[in-house]
């Protein structure tokens, strides 16, 4: 049996994650949270997370950035806003959870397999190339790289359903001015 | 300006064609036609968001751009695209260094914003500008005897929205009365359906869309209406596997409030996407078709 200390000591916090969180989400008052639990009772994913909002919210408070930043939490959090209109202390709690999920891809401890956050980079590379999203090819994608062939084969019989009431396209969607979109990337990349 | 430019999003060009087959008719029969912004791109959704908060609001800064010149308002059936273009514009009017950055990029690519157009969701349109009173008008079938619960999902009433209530909202309650329709009470009106979750972790999907289904039964509604693509998507196509794993069955229409506002409209059903149900439509039609003449 391995023995592990499940506390942390204060030397071990990260003193300069809350400051750094703020100011990727643009939640200022985030160290107001007076741990109420609104938001963990509001949220509709919380029964399905390792951490509900409000320990989310306490670990980047205080620094806990392994915990917060490799839970699940933030990949199951579907951006519904609900946790953030109802919080008392007015924290801008879903910028928070887009906040860390971008945190953690910038250091790379995301569940690589995980099949949100490759949906995502899927999704957001499309968008880049062509402009448009095109159904079909974000899932084949999404399961190519989430190595779930399984999950595909599951998927045909709905795909069926699709295709027969004309909702399934098999077109890739583009838009005209695509130079125009990476130019507009490009400068801002260089801008930052 | 309250002319408003058209924004499809992808969802109306891919699985959700028949909320585009109907809120064009319907729109046109108020006397609003809708034309199509010219080469609009992605909003980006809630995916680009998690990736890059910077390039997600410009991409939705072109398109902004795009709406801008031709000196038009956005109007966004897709909540999810209507939130994104909403968060946009306000970041972009504000005056901070991100905005500063990405408006001269913009700029610089040849699509500049300059804070003019505003973003609508059809729904805001027709209880704001076109009035009540206007639809009541162009009723010729009242959809009397149908129970509809009134799903309004999480993107259009939540966080930057005005108009209605974040929690238990009632224009689209309003709008199924003005044609005839009977809304239930519905206390999971508002409630998340999971977004992009049900393509990516079934049992999640599966399990929230049930539990709106299953409200919705008990309340005796006869069809769930929405407002949006991926709510439509989410609630229809796991039905068939629910009453296998929850041992209960919540089967139930999922249509958009423009199909059945063009059927109150007199408009042909065949013109209206009720093909594109995955949901077998047969048991509803006696009941949609119930009404009398106005
Ligand atoms: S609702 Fe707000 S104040 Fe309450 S625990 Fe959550 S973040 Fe903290
Ligand atoms: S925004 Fe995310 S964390 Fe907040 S209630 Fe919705 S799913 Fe939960």
């Amino acid at each position: 049996m391995d023995i592990h200390r499940q506390v942390k000591y204060e030397e071990e916090l990260d003193k300069t994650f809350l400051e750094e969180i703020k100011v990727l989400s643009g939640a200022e008052d985030l160290d107001r949270c007076i741990q109420c639990g609104t938001c963990s009772s509001s949220c509709p994913m919380s029964i399905y997370m390792d951490s509900p909002p409000r320990k989310i919210i306490a670990q980047v408070k205080n620094g806990f950035k392994e915990e917060a930043l490799r839970s699940f939490t933030i990949w199951l959090c579907s951006s519904c806003y609900t946790c953030q209109v109802r919080c008392p202390a007015k924290i801008e709690i879903t910028e928070v959870m887009y906040a860390l999920k971008r945190k953690a891809i910038e250091e790379k401890v995301y569940p690589q397999k995980f099949p949100i956050p490759v949906l995502d980079k899927e999704m957001t590379n499309l968008i880049k190339n062509y402009g448009r999203n095109s159904e079909l090819w974000l899932i084949l994608r999404l399961y190519l790289k989430s190595r779930n062939p399984i999950g595909l084969l599951k998927m045909a019989p709905l795909g069926l359903k699709l295709m027969k009431t004309g909702r399934m396209s098999l077109k890739r969607e583009a838009i005209k001015e695509r130079k125009q979109l990476k130019d507009l990337l490009k400068f801002l990349k260089e801008a930052t | 300006m309250r002319d408003y430019v058209y924004y499809p999003g992808c969802s109306l060009k891919g699985n959700s064609k028949h909320y585009e087959e109907s809120i064009l008719p319907v729109f046109k029969e108020l006397g609003f036609p809708l034309e199509e912004l010219e080469d609009w791109n992605c909003c980006g959704a809630t995916a680009y968001f998690s990736i890059d908060d910077l390039m997600a609001t410009a991409i939705c800064g072109r398109n902004l751009s795009l709406a801008e010149k031709r000196q038009r308002n956005i109007m966004a059936p897709c909540a999810g695209c209507y939130l994104t273009l909403k968060k946009a514009n306000k970041v972009l009017r504000e005056n901070s260094e991100k905005a500063r950055k990405i408006n001269q990029a913009l700029e610089k690519a040849g699509c500049p914003y300059h804070g003019g157009i505003e973003v609508k969701h059809p729904l805001e349109v027709l209880i704001e500008d076109i009035g009540l009173d206007l639809i009541k008008d162009k009723v010729r079938y009242k959809l009397k005897g149908l129970k509809v619960a009134c799903y309004y999902g999480c993107q259009l009433v939540r966080p930057f929205t005005d108009f209605d209530d974040p929690d238990y909202p009632t224009s689209l309650d309003q709008l199924m009365e003005t044609i005839g329709a009977q809304p239930v009470p519905y206390s999971a009106k508002t409630r998340c359906c999971g977004g992009s979750l049900t393509g990516t972790i079934e049992e999640v999907g599966k399990r929230l869309n049930f539990i709106l289904l299953k409200e919705a039964k008990r309340r005796g509604a006869d069809v769930i209406v929405t407002l949006c693509p991926l709510c439509q998507f989410n609630l229809e196509i796991f039905q068939d596997k629910m009453a296998k794993d929850y041992g209960e069955d919540v089967t139930m229409p999922i249509l958009y409030f423009s199909q059945l506002m063009g059927l109150a409209f007199g408009l042909a059903k065949e013109d209206l996407g009720f093909n594109r149900s995955i949901i077998d439509l047969k048991p509803l039609w006696p009941k949609l078709t119930n009404g009398g003449i106005v």
